[in-house]
């Protein structure tokens, strides 16, 4: 069995319900486990929602976490998956003086070489997107960080699973 | 004239009719079969109970003293019966004081629907007056839990609380319904839910695994059976009982388990856990195979889990998925309801008898009875012992009593002595331990099985938490029998202050009241019981009693509860003395 501690994903296909939040992170505060990061979305199919929670811990304990958010009533299905197993993405927002934008040239190279887009520039300031993996984004916000971020958010991960999640199947049945 | 198809059909039958949201509810409970409901009444839920004063003749709304009693009357009621208990009450202080309750039946998997009246929904979220967010407070300790603002969503709501509370592994769900869905009207009609898309009630038996286990069952030389309380809500008392027999194995039981096979039964060795049976704590780490049956692994039962059962093979029948590999590592996980798997796997199992191990647990218990039960059972010193009580209680219950007890000293007595020839006998807090559960719950357990006697057994401590409900028993004119075993101490507490903390009683001396006055103060018959030879005739004299009878038995004031395993202990290290 595996004790090492490692980032897993876990996926979680929901019923859309108020409430349910909180159900699944009390499952984490009860057992004193830190969500490293945290996205809900609308999944691929309609009126079920996807949570994508990224926590550090053994594999283990994970299974006990996907059997007890499997639990709850709302819950169609829990997966986990190492980071080989799944593509996934975060996002990193940078919002910026715009005369640095003139002033400092430098900035629209590191824009370039990291492949980052300004998603939009007027007199105040300007913004920089990044998607990719979290070193990524730090490294852009250690080489923008010496010319002044005025501010800087990073989103949580969303992933996909290389191997199919098979929740239409699962939905089916569901409804026999 | 239209064709009748099934699909019409259905839909002619589909009758709506015009009422308000509050007087949907109590139909929604009518629908259910709900013929009790405990609860207290106040502002936010006022309009369900204006109905439930027009629909008294279908619905007895049973007044408890304090919400806490009122849910756990609903879990005795539901222990019991098997039945979804019910409870009701209004927003802020009425809903938080029904927590308790539900925390103890979730942990105890004990079905109840807890229905409470929230603020009128503009007001939600504006601290109104005894407004509470019940729904968040409640989350962690539901197994399902929803707030109604639309009296239109108000049926629907109520089925599906039922349904879930039921099925599956039971627990408690609660509906907050905001005061103006209560008066709102609309168009009723109630459909039970049978079905919520995302909730797997009864988790498939994986292919494969009954014939794993029956055949590591039918190789064992020394196998052990633990159940749970798993046999009970499942039902499966008959199946579990063939299985037990054919497969000629020792079985002992969690205390929530404890009733489904008779104490009797040649082959049921006890009680597992802290303060179980010496021979099957110190046998469940020599046994070859260890079946665990419809229950989980509480820390209670395994002791220390690095030193617990790691010789053995273990084998897993359960219905929560989330406890499979919880505590205790598996070898097969049968999944599916006790009633179902214990039918099938019965054929595959071999007949056998495991004379010699058996044996094992008869000479352990001699070990039991010479230095701990004797003396708890048949004292020769002066003080009246805990033990003995229980022995007079079964001497005039013959077995058949439903025994209710409170959190303590008394209650691991009463569950190491009591007799039970009935299933659904023992009614207890296990998993939370909630003192003062006893006496409401006993009160429950009578009105749902009248024609049984139920006795409440409580400490002196435990009792005075929810002695308010002395006054439903009047009331109510519960039948109950309700048995103080006073030792003047919160004896569990002091235990442990004697054996791990030096004597430090800190706290727990209680000055007590005088306990007869408080219950003749309710019209409650009452006795006092001092010397040995009062008790049989006392006891006698309360078990023949139609109404409800309060007797107090003042019993040594340092006895102590034996054997026991240290907490962090293993199994194996259980202490007699």
């Amino acid at each position: 069995m595996n004790k090492q501690k490692q980032l897993f994903t876990i996926s979680v296909y929901t019923e859309n319900n108020i409430g349910l939040l909180n159900r699944i992170s009390a499952i984490f505060q009860r057992r004193r486990i830190n969500i490293e990061s945290l996205n809900i979305s609308p999944s691929e199919i309609e009126g079920v929602a996807k949570f994508t929670i990224v926590i550090h811990m053994t594999e283990d304990d994970v299974k006990k976490i996907i059997g007890q958010i499997e639990k709850q009533v709302e819950v169609i299905k829990a997966y986990y998956h190492n980071d080989e197993e799944t593509i996934y993405q975060i996002s990193g927002l940078f919002k910026i003086k715009s005369k640095l934008l003139f002033e400092e040239p430098q900035i629209q190279n590191i824009v370039k070489e990291s492949n980052a887009r300004i998603v939009t520039v007027n007199k105040e300031f300007f913004v920089i997107e990044k998607s990719g993996r979290k070193e990524e984004i730090e490294l852009l916000y250690r080489e923008l960080k010496p010319f002044g971020i005025l501010q800087f958010t990073r989103s949580g991960r969303i992933s996909v699973s290389k191997k199919p999640m098979k929740i239409s199947q699962m939905l089916k049945a569901f409804n026999y | 004239m239209e064709t009748q198809t099934i699909k019409n059909q259905k839909k002619a039958a589909k009758v709506t009719e015009r009422i308000s949201g509050s007087e949907a509810i109590v139909r929604c409970l009518i629908a259910e079969d709900v013929k009790i409901i405990y609860g207290y009444p106040g502002g936010a839920i006022m309009p369900v109970y204006d109905e439930l004063y027009k629909y008294q003749d279908k619905i007895h709304h049973v007044l408890s003293r304090h919400e806490q009693g009122a849910t756990h009357s609903a879990q005795g009621f539901a222990r019991i019966s098997g039945k979804v208990g019910v409870a009701i009450a209004t927003s802020g202080p009425g809903a938080t004081n029904l927590i308790t309750g539900i925390a103890d039946a979730q942990i105890d998997s004990t079905p109840m629907v807890c229905i409470t009246g929230q603020v009128p929904s503009h007001l939600l979220g504006s601290d109104a007056f005894q407004e509470t967010d019940i729904v968040g407070i409640s989350t962690p300790v539901t197994k399902w839990n929803c707030q109604v603002t639309r009296a239109a969503d108000i049926p629907a709501a109520l089925a599906k609380a039922f349904y879930i509370a039921r099925s599956g592994r039971p627990g408690p769900v609660l509906v907050d319904i905001t005061k103006d869905a209560q008066f709102e009207e609309f168009d009723f009609s109630y459909e039970k839910c049978t079905k919520v898309r995302s909730y797997v009630p009864i988790p498939k038996t994986v292919t494969g695994t009954l014939e794993a286990a029956a055949k590591i069952i039918n190789a064992a030389r020394k196998p052990l059976i633990v159940w749970g309380q798993g046999i009970v809500l499942s039902e499966a008392e008959v199946q579990f009982k063939a299985f037990v027999e054919k497969a000629g194995i020792p079985a002992a039981w969690t205390i929530l388990g404890a009733s489904a096979l008779p104490t009797s039964h040649p082959l049921n060795v006890g009680m597992l856990g802290m303060h179980g049976n010496y021979a099957p704590n110190k046998l469940t780490n020599e046994c070859d195979v260890l079946i665990a049956i419809g229950m989980r692994f509480d820390d209670r039962v395994t002791g220390k889990l690095d030193e617990y059962a790691r010789q053995a093979k273990v084998i897993h029948f359960e219905i929560d998925p989330a406890e499979i590999d919880k505590n205790v590592k598996t070898d097969v996980a049968v999944l599916g309801d006790a009633k179902a798997t214990l039918n099938a796997i019965l054929p595959l199992i071999n007949t056998n008898s495991h004379k010699e191990w058996h044996q094992q647990f008869k000479d352990l218990y001699e070990i039991e009875y010479e230095k701990v039960i004797k003396g708890d059972l048949y004292p020769t010193k002066e003080g009246l012992t805990m033990g003995e009580v229980i022995k007079e209680i079964n001497i005039q219950s013959k077995g058949d009593a439903a025994i209710v007890t409170d959190v303590g000293q008394h209650q691991m007595i009463a569950c190491r002595y009591a007799e039970f020839n009935k299933t659904k006998s023992n009614i207890t807090s296990g998993g939370l331990g909630t003192m003062g559960f006893g006496l409401p719950a006993a009160i429950g357990a009578k009105m749902a099985a009248p024609e049984r006697q139920v006795v409440s057994i409580s400490g002196d401590g435990g009792y005075q938490m929810t002695i308010q409900e002395l006054g439903t028993i009047f009331q109510q004119k519960a039948a109950v029998k309700i048995v103080v075993l006073n030792n003047d101490f919160l004896g569990m507490v002091r235990q442990w202050q004697q054996l791990f903390f030096e004597k430090r009683y800190a706290s727990t001396e209680m000055v007590n009241p005088n306990f007869v006055a408080i219950a003749e103060g309710y019209y409650i018959k009452a006795k006092k019981v001092t010397k040995r030879e009062e008790l049989a005739g006392a006891v006698k004299e309360m078990m023949e009693s139609k109404e409800a009878y309060f007797l107090e038995v003042c019993v040594e004031k340092e006895g102590n509860v034996f054997p026991m395993v240290p907490s962090g202990a293993s199994v194996s290290e259980i202490r007699l003395a």
